[in-house]
């Protein structure tokens, strides 16, 4: 299986190539991508030397543009598309329908990937992707357990990655208005979820309260360890009961399932965090290249590693687990 | 100038209403609300489906018989063999039109005229003619979409129907995993279907006891609810031609009343929001995804916009 690394800077994706990746994904300055924070992502400039690099070591590049376009604004990602193309990404990674309709009739032999963001769940949706714009491979949402992608793989034709580490959504990607039903900013229309401009922490009473524009997302005791109010791992009141009513503050780590993936025909693993340091992607990046090539004993050493770095320092293997439903 | 008639068009329950009170809802719908459109069946959760399945025939009979278009609802999530089967199973015996919520309905329905549901993501004129070329000839656009995409979307595509989420709790998220469930101690594989519990959603409030959204089985949404009244007149003008109202457990007769009564100028948008408050009431209204703010604000028109926390 490919593992494919998150480069948010030039540097991080340098760090990336060193420590084994077979393919580097990144993105535009710009709303074009799902990442779209400050201080991170690439310019022209910056994506022709990366893949300059890549090449020569045989490395793979894939440029997200997995943003919806902007009515109106059209131009933007369809330059965006162009420039990719042009410079030579290895594989455009695409959710809007338009954008992808425009890469396929402009630019036929480009490789086009299906952003997780599209939703593609079962093999109808997959096969309308194929039919309808030439999709190579589909990058698949995180509802699915590893039975049901098992199941998928054997009725498509079309390649599968899936998500293995890093940040987890709990909702299905790109159907999620929650960030901008509290902020007005959303993953789909620009590029960030629970943005940091909407963050405020304040203190009452000793304890720290996280909110996201106007609404609480927790509350830490004193000694209790604080974490980011991402929304959706928030604690909140349902029914007069207090608590972490859609996922704890826990990230995504399938490392144990690595065989299962592999024999359900998952053709790459992806890494979330692009958002990530330099020194995060080469920990990650390294330690899980040496896992995939382990055997499941020494697999275990590895990963607890790992699972140290992770976000909470608690870790799911999410919706691949029946049980988590 | 003669402008078309807006029409209206009312979207699927989203909730889990039991049998009887689903049948009657219809029957009511059929008999008395002024809707030209009726798009229904099980969105949510295929788990739900035996409960409304042995009253269709007689509810779609009953809505045609009072002059009402009838269109079939798909599954906005689609992962087990199952449910593809549904939606295959539904498409290929529909005698009626389909609404997509997902991308496999999109791919099954290519060649026959069909509608997309506002779950499917169509943020820009160059994904609704992708989809129109394959046979959509309406388009329920997402209700996150500000004013300003859809007057652009609108002028795009002059000859096309948009249809706007007009009225109702706003479907945000959904996900493998059932929050409602779990907030009663339960697991999605072993629900008791314990969300029928709760036919107009179960609150979720913050730890401030700010009212923020309501969990619906799988599906979560906005506690507040959407109210364009004061808003539909200078999209009307810009080529909006239909307008959904999304079903709550309220006088949804009414409703329909005081939307068509705004659509066709019989009440002021500002006096029509003041009666809603009797049709609904208890429940903050909101309008921000419209004016490009956060979606639970609420505009007034001429006025600064506010945030209710509260």
């Amino acid at each position: 299986m490919e593992l494919i690394c998150p480069a948010g800077t030039p540097a991080a994706f340098r760090e990336a190539i060193e420590a084994g990746a077979d393919a580097i994904y990144c993105g535009f300055r710009d709303e074009t991508n799902a990442r779209n924070f400050p201080g991170l992502n690439f310019s022209r400039e910056e994506l022709r030397q990366s893949i300059a690099l890549a090449r020569r070591k045989g490395v793979q590049t894939f440029v997200a543009l997995n943003t919806f376009m902007r009515a109106g604004d059209e131009a933007l990602w369809y330059s965006a598309a162009d420039d990719a193309v042009t410079i030579g990404a290895d594989a455009l990674i695409i959710a809007d329908f338009g954008l992808m309709a425009y890469v396929a009739e402009r630019y036929p032999e480009q490789r086009l990937h299906v952003s997780v963001q599209a939703s593609a769940s079962n093999p109808d949706a997959i096969r309308f992707l194929v039919e309808a714009f030439g999709a190579k491979r589909v990058v698949l949402p995180r509802v699915l357990t590893v039975q049901d992608i098992a199941r998928l793989t054997r009725q498509i034709d079309c390649e599968v990655e899936v998500f293995a580490f890093g940040g987890l959504c709990v909702m299905a990607e790109g159907r999620c208005s929650l960030s901008s039903y509290a902020t007005g900013k959303s993953p789909n229309m620009n590029g960030v979820c629970s943005p940091a401009s909407h963050v405020r922490y304040r203190e009452e009473a000793g304890a720290l309260v996280s909110e996201l524009g106007a609404y609480t997302i927790n509350r830490f005791g004193p000694g209790e360890a604080s974490g980011y109010p991402t929304l959706c791992k928030g604690r909140f009141d349902v029914g007069g009961t207090e608590g972490y009513a859609f996922e704890d503050p826990v990230s995504l780590d399938v490392i144990d399932e690595i065989d299962a993936l592999k024999a359900a025909g998952v053709c790459a693993l992806k890494i979330e965090g692009r958002q990530r340091g330099k020194a995060y992607v080469a920990e990650v990046v390294s330690s899980l290249k040496k896992a995939l090539r382990a055997s499941p004993t020494e697999r275990t050493a590895l990963v607890s590693r790992l699972r140290a770095m992770s976000e909470g320092q608690r870790t799911t293997s999410g919706a691949y687990d029946k049980r988590w439903r | 100038m003669k402008t078309r008639r807006t029409a209206l068009s009312l979207g699927p329950i989203y909730y889990l209403w039991d049998g009887p009170k689903w049948r009657d809802f219809y029957f009511r719908i059929a008999d008395e609300a002024d809707i030209d459109h009726v798009t229904l069946g099980e969105t949510v959760c295929s788990k739900r489906q035996h409960f409304s399945e042995p009253h269709i025939a007689d509810v779609i009979e009953r809505l045609e018989a009072a002059g009402k278009q009838v269109t079939l609802s798909t599954l906005a999530m689609v992962t087990l063999e199952r449910e593809s089967r549904h939606v295959r199973d539904l498409i290929r015996d529909a005698h009626h039109k389909v609404e997509a919520n997902d991308l496999s309905a999109l791919g099954l329905l290519k060649g026959r005229p069909h509608s997309i549901g506002p779950l499917v993501n169509v943020y820009n004129a160059a994904t609704a003619r992708t989809l129109a070329a394959r046979g959509a000839d309406v388009v329920c656009l997402p209700p996150e979409l500000p004013a300003t995409s859809i007057r652009q979307m609108l002028q795009a595509m002059p000859d096309f129907a948009f249809e706007l989420f007009a009225f109702g709790r706003m479907p945000l998220a959904i996900s493998a995993r059932c929050a409602h469930a779990r907030s009663k101690g339960l697991t999605k594989d072993n629900c008791q279907f314990i969300c029928g519990e709760d036919p107009d959603g179960l609150p979720l409030r913050t730890l401030d006891r700010q009212s923020f959204l309501v969990l619906n089985g799988v599906q979560t949404m906005s506690n507040s609810c959407v109210v364009l009244l004061d808003d539909l007149a200078v999209l009307m003008e810009a080529g909006l031609t239909r307008v959904r109202l999304s079903p709550q457990d309220c006088d949804m007769v009414r409703v329909a009343a005081l939307y068509r009564a705004t659509l066709d100028g019989r009440i002021e948008g500002k006096e029509a929001v003041r009666e809603l408050e009797k049709a609904y009431p208890g429940i903050r209204f909101s309008n921000g995804f419209l004016h490009q703010q956060e979606g639970a604000a609420w505009v007034a028109r001429g006025r600064s916009a506010t945030t209710a926390g509260g």
